[in-house]
């Protein structure tokens, strides 16, 4: 589940699910069309199931499922949801549509 | 406790007697309230009461408060939060959600939230849960929809575990909480309240909902202090006085005379009104020496008078206080009226009597509460005073300060029909002087003398002086030693006339008994001089006799045989 790319301009990005529910599913195909389709080999992705590290939803404190963090560059942001709107995911990531 | 639902200590004082054990274990409870009305102290509390003292470990889930805030704020009540959480008894899990830096895009639920605090729950293997405060999810997430939803199983949640849980909500206008979170939770929903009222805060709280048992629906007074949060319930109270034959000692030997046995029963409560000066404290702090000289408890409720003050002010007149305030059996509480309102007073002093199981219990004086000038409110709180003292038992002594020139008898309208007895203490200006004086208005069951005694106070202690009681009615003061010194001197006189007389008797005794004497001797005189003129007379007869013999014999011999005859 995890897709990595070297590139200089890299930022890192982390979805954290729960188990297989069809909104944690949703999420991660939304996420890599998204990063597929717009985010050409800018951004590193990592899945985490929570159910498999119950340790890190309070480490890394996420309360909501699925939560899509940002954490390079700063300042880390947060997206909650299914990411279903692929313009608004784009906005809050700061990445224009067709860059 | 009753079957049916199972019920988890809070530790919180006064709390758990009112619920009739505590909160319903294994469900959620709902403790809402205003702004700083002691929420998170009462969560704090159930959750520690239960890992350090119940065995039942907890966790404690904040969504505002930082984990060291909260271990620092319970810090100063000796909860040792830090001590629980190093030992693995409580665990705190920190909820911070920011929503400045959140987005959300679609559909999402919280079980994130839900896998923390299963984690949470697993590693102390927790019994109770605090939520304190959920509402703040509502700030953070904009899709109240899925809010709502995931809240619900949250409650599931708690259930289905078992938990025993409090979830603190912020109220609301016109619902308990913000958000109606009481939908939520059916079974127990607890109201705090802050009130501020002439410029005197109270704290309250009210059982809104308890499934499944009986409890009180008043509102009862809460008290957030060093001992921590402690629920007063003044008015869960029935007239189930308890009876006592046995009496009581007022300290005063010559008070207890003038009550037919000795003394008034205990559990009585005493009303001791009069004027300023009067010696009301005085004989306040005798009734609570002759206590503590027993050994029991008493507590001084000062509303005027520092401890110190008294103790220095009752050694004046032969009562020494500080020995029972050092061994502990006389305790002393002062607070100004203004302090808490009147129905915090009245918590606290129960309090007080409870925690110090007190057999007489003064408040001195109870008129300071009248400042306030809630008349109707301070006879409540004094109704349920004396309910309270009599149903435990306890003997009151209140203390009432009349104006000089009201009608004494004016006082506590309602108050004086519940007291047993009424103890008047006058002050009255007599030909330039003002003297002390005492009358039992009335004991209940008890015989009592109808005198009005001179009250004096000298360092020799507390003295009732019997009036003198003349031509010119009950005389007190130096009208009384005027009087007295009157009699005295008529007394002298008499006894002097008595002595004169007496005299007299004697002299005149003796001078019968001299007279009688010569008599005696006039007698005994003349009875020689018969018996001298007898025995002459004999003798002359004898002479005679003789004579006449010879003169015969010279005759004949007839004579001879006259002789032989």
């Amino acid at each position: 589940m995890t897709e990595e790319k070297q590139d200089g301009d890299v930022s890192k990005l982390v979805l954290y699910v729960a188990g297989q529910t069809p909104k944690s599913l949703a999420a991660i195909s939304n996420l890599e069309r998204i990063c597929k389709e717009h985010m050409d080999g800018k951004y590193a992705v990592e899945v985490i199931d929570l159910k498999k590290h119950p340790h890190l939803a309070r480490e890394h404190s996420i309360v909501a499922i699925p939560t899509l963090v940002r954490q390079l560059p700063v300042p880390i942001r947060k997206i909650i949801g299914d990411l279903s709107d692929t313009h608004k995911v784009l906005i809050s990531l700061n990445v224009t549509a067709g860059q | 406790m009753t079957a049916g639902i199972g019920k988890s200590q809070t530790g919180i004082s006064g709390f758990d007697e009112l619920t009739l054990g505590g909160l319903p274990t294994g469900r959620p409870t709902l403790v809402c309230g205003g702004a700083g009305c002691g929420k998170t102290l009462f969560a704090s509390t159930f959750l520690v009461h239960g890992a350090r003292d119940l065995g039942e470990p907890g966790v404690f889930v904040t969504f505002e408060e930082r984990p060291a805030d909260i271990v620092n704020n319970v810090a100063s009540l000796g909860f040792g939060l830090d001590d629980l959480i190093a030992s693995n008894k409580i665990r705190i899990e920190h909820v911070a959600v920011d929503p400045s830096e959140l987005a959300e895009i679609g559909d999402y639920d919280l079980e994130g939230l839900f896998i923390r605090l299963e984690l949470a729950v697993q590693q102390v293997g927790a019994k109770r849960i605090v939520l304190d405060t959920i509402e703040s999810l509502f700030s953070a997430f904009s899709n109240t929809a899925i809010l709502r939803a995931e809240i619900r199983r949250l409650f599931d949640w708690l259930k289905e575990r078992e938990l025993t849980a409090v979830i603190t909500g912020e109220r609301g206008e016109g619902t308990f909480t913000r958000q109606g979170l009481e939908e939520y939770v059916s079974d127990c929903v607890l109201l705090l309240d802050h009130r501020v009222q002439d410029q005197i805060s109270t704290r309250r709280l009210r059982i809104v909902k308890y499934r499944g048992t009986a409890h009180g629906t008043n509102e009862y007074p809460f008290l957030i202090d060093a001992d921590g949060f402690s629920v007063l319930p003044v008015s869960a109270l029935g007239l189930t006085h308890k009876v006592f034959e046995e009496r009581i000692s007022t300290g005063v030997a010559d008070l207890d005379a003038m009550l037919a046995g000795g003394g008034f029963h205990r559990g009585s409560g005493i009303l001791v009104s009069g004027v300023a000066g009067s010696g009301k404290s005085a004989l306040a702090a005798s009734f609570a020496g002759a206590t503590c000289r027993k050994g029991e408890s008493a507590l001084y409720f000062s509303f005027e008078e520092s401890g110190e003050q008294m103790v220095r002010n009752m050694r004046s007149v032969g009562i020494d206080l500080q020995p029972y305030l050092d061994n502990g059996t006389l305790r002393y509480v002062p607070a100004r009226p203004t302090f808490y309102s009147l129905e915090m007073h009245l918590a606290i002093m129960m309090r007080e009597i409870t925690r110090w199981k007190a057999k007489l219990v003064v408040l001195d004086p109870i008129s300071a509460f009248d400042a306030s000038g809630q008349e109707a409110e301070i006879q409540a709180m004094l109704l349920r005073m004396v309910d309270f003292l009599k149903s435990r038992g306890v003997t009151g002594v209140f203390i009432h300060l009349t104006h000089a020139k009201s009608d004494e008898t004016r006082t506590d309208v309602g108050l004086s029909s519940l007291m047993d007895a009424w103890i008047l203490m006058l002050n009255r200006e007599i030909n330039g002087e003002f003297n002390r004086e005492l009358y039992l208005l009335k004991a209940r069951g008890i015989q009592h003398s109808n005198q009005v005694r001179e009250f004096i106070m000298s360092s020799q202690g507390i003295e009732l002086r019997k009036p003198y009681i003349g031509a010119g009615g009950a005389l007190t003061g130096s009208a009384r030693r005027a009087q007295e010194a009157l009699s005295r001197r008529e007394e002298l006189l008499r006894a002097g006339e008595v002595a004169r007389l007496e005299q007299q008797v004697r002299h005149r005794r003796r001078k019968l008994e001299a007279q009688i004497e010569v008599l005696r001797a006039d007698m005994a005189a003349d009875e020689v001089e018969l018996k001298r003129l007898m025995d002459n007379e004999t003798d002359y007869v004898k002479q005679a006799a003789v004579d006449d013999g010879a003169a015969l014999e010279g005759r004949s011999g007839l004579a001879d045989r006259k002789a032989s005859s």
